[in-house]
């Protein structure tokens, strides 16, 4: 019986390449959106996340447009359309009275329709569909390579700027009051999301690489109070995620990258009832009580 | 021998072109411990959001002299009470003047946040999640917080909103204690028998200088009723401020009483005007 349980859960890994480098990629990707996806959320910007998926859709579509389904244009693409709309929704958001959310919204709007516009002048919808949820399992040494290459500036510039990305959640006015670091700590955040992003396109599309930098998160904040605990906690929600979805795109012959965020869908679910902080345990009426 | 910590010179401070401070001039000496006292939209706030350099002045200037460290309580916090964070790390968010973005905090530094929250009445609260505190005890924590800041001069906007008499008290305490240190003090209060009782000096704003001088001096009952005549003064087609204002602006500012300091503000003005 146990053979059979191996070999749902690992043979599908040792036997294929493509399961192996799919399941390489998810993991990176998970140590590396993960906890950005704890503090873009604790920053109240989980739609940013969302809105600058759509965001690098165009630099992506024009990589493509000139040079077929190749990494290289399609990522810088997506890098330099990401940081376009990151600083100047940003900019407008410092240098009027407009606020962010409603920045980053005309921002990505206009990105997303010149996205489409561009996807549409070169062809299929097949096209389209890869842009949009990528291929997993479809990753090559490349992409890999790339993946790798943003986990390791994610994880170094978080635990550089880790104080100052917490204190510019907690209380923005004092860490301007104290110190020149609060904007530029700003851009440095949204740079990480958007190389995340650009990262996470090639597995998982545009739409659904914000998924694995959301979706944990907002589910490890139900188990924890403690900022550093809630990464963890969310790096450990991305790996079960991605095993879990590769397995079961595996075995039911699905698409991966939905696949995955389906899994992250069904732990996040889990983590609002069940969670020390979800639904369940903060609604039980209580019995007990201590004196002081 | 004066120290100057902040000097105002002919400085206007407001937003779309209306003032919302008026044409002030003076020195704040190091050591002080001041009072800025006057209704709502009087300018206060608008003063501190300045003296942080948070708000460009649109006219003259304000200059803290060089080298000052600056704790800095807005009225309108930014904080975000939902965030994951205990109390301890709140408080050692004042650390950052000494440690920066990358220093190691160390022992003498959990130390020192211990003491902080020992001296606002918050031992045993370190652990606590900062949305479980009352308002009373979040303000003791932020007290506790400009307290491991060490600063030089501190900046409260109205610290004791919403706060009751035994926290006053205590935070008063510590106000004093800060004074007694020779740091440069300055507080939006507006419970003025507090004023008259605990500040030396007291600036009075109605969206300009009123009176700067001597705390009880200062808050008589003719110059309330002034500043409440300047007050709510603001118009959409209000005309633009022109030079020649400066002359019944130098008259007023000779009504400036109080300390040494109120001569050298007359001195200023009258130059500006020549």
């Amino acid at each position: 019986m146990m053979g059979g349980i191996g070999d749902f859960l690992i043979a599908p890994f040792l036997e294929f390449v493509f399961m192996q480098r799919a399941l390489l990629g998810a993991l990176m990707l998970s140590f590396s959106a993960a906890p950005v996806g704890v503090f873009l959320m604790l920053r109240r910007m989980s739609l940013t996340g969302d809105a600058m998926a759509h965001a690098i859709l165009p630099g992506a579509a024009a990589g493509f447009l000139l040079f077929g389904l190749e990494l290289v244009p399609m990522t810088l693409g997506g890098l330099v359309a990401g940081v376009v709309v990151a600083l100047g929704a940003g900019a407008v958001s410092r240098l009027t009275v407009q606020k962010e959310d409603a920045s980053m919204a005309a921002f990505y709007l206009i990105s997303l329709a010149v996205g489409v516009v561009m996807v549409s002048m070169r062809g299929s919808s097949i096209d389209l569909m890869h842009v949009l949820f990528g291929t997993v399992l479809a990753l090559n040494h490349d992409a890999l390579t790339l993946i790798a290459l943003v986990t390791g500036t994610t994880l170094i510039t978080l635990a550089i700027f880790r104080r100052a990305l917490i204190a510019e959640c907690l209380d923005p006015l004092f860490l301007r009051s104290v110190s020149k670091l609060g904007s530029p700590v700003h851009f440095v955040f949204l740079g990480l999301v958007v190389i995340n992003l650009v990262a996470g396109f090639q597995a998982l599309g545009t739409l659904l690489s914000v998924g694995l930098m959301i979706l944990p998160a907002a589910a490890a904040r139900f188990w924890t109070q403690r900022v550093e605990t809630m990464c963890v906690l969310a790096i450990g929600f991305g790996v079960v995620s991605s095993v879990s979805g590769l397995l079961l795109s595996y075995h039911a012959a699905l698409p991966s990258g939905p696949a995955i965020i389906l899994s992250a869908g069904l732990l996040y679910a889990v983590s609002v009832i069940a969670g020390t902080r979800g639904v369940l345990l903060t609604r039980l009426p209580r019995t007990s009580h201590r004196t002081a | 021998m004066t120290h100057p910590c902040i000097t105002f010179s002919d400085l206007t401070l407001g937003y779309d072109s209306h003032p919302a401070v008026h044409h002030l001039d003076g020195v704040v000496e190091t050591g002080t411990l001041l009072a800025v006292v006057g209704g709502n939209g009087s300018g206060k706030s608008t003063l501190m959001k300045a003296i942080v350099g948070m708000l460009r002045p649109m006219g003259g200037y304000c200059t803290v002299s060089p080298g000052t460290r600056i704790a800095y309580l807005p009225q309108q916090s930014e904080l975000d009470r939902s965030f994951p964070a205990q109390v301890r790390e709140l408080v050692a968010l004042g650390l950052w003047p000494k440690r920066g973005l990358l220093g190691r905090h160390r022992p003498e530094d959990k130390e020192l946040v211990g003491k902080a929250l020992m001296a606002v009445g918050l031992t045993g609260f370190e652990k606590r999640p900062i949305d479980t505190l009352s308002g009373g005890q979040f303000q003791r924590a932020l007290f506790a917080r400009v307290l491991v800041q060490d600063a030089d001069l501190i900046l409260l906007d109205e610290p004791f909103n919403a706060i009751d008499t035994k926290t006053v008290t205590d935070l008063v305490t510590l106000i004093q204690r800060w004074h007694g240190e020779g740091r440069t003090v300055l507080v939006v209060v507006h419970d003025l028998d507090l004023v008259r009782e605990i500040f030396p000096e007291a600036l009075l704003l109605a969206q300009r200088p009123v009176v700067w001088g001597d705390a009880r001096e200062a808050l008589s009952a003719e110059n309330l009723l002034r500043a409440r005549q300047f007050q709510e003064s603001w118009d959409e087609a209000a005309p633009w401020c022109e030079p020649q204002d400066d002359v019944e602006r130098a008259a007023r500012s000779a009504d400036l009483p109080g300390s040494g300091r109120s001569d050298s503000v007359v001195g200023r003005t009258q130059r500006g005007v020549a």
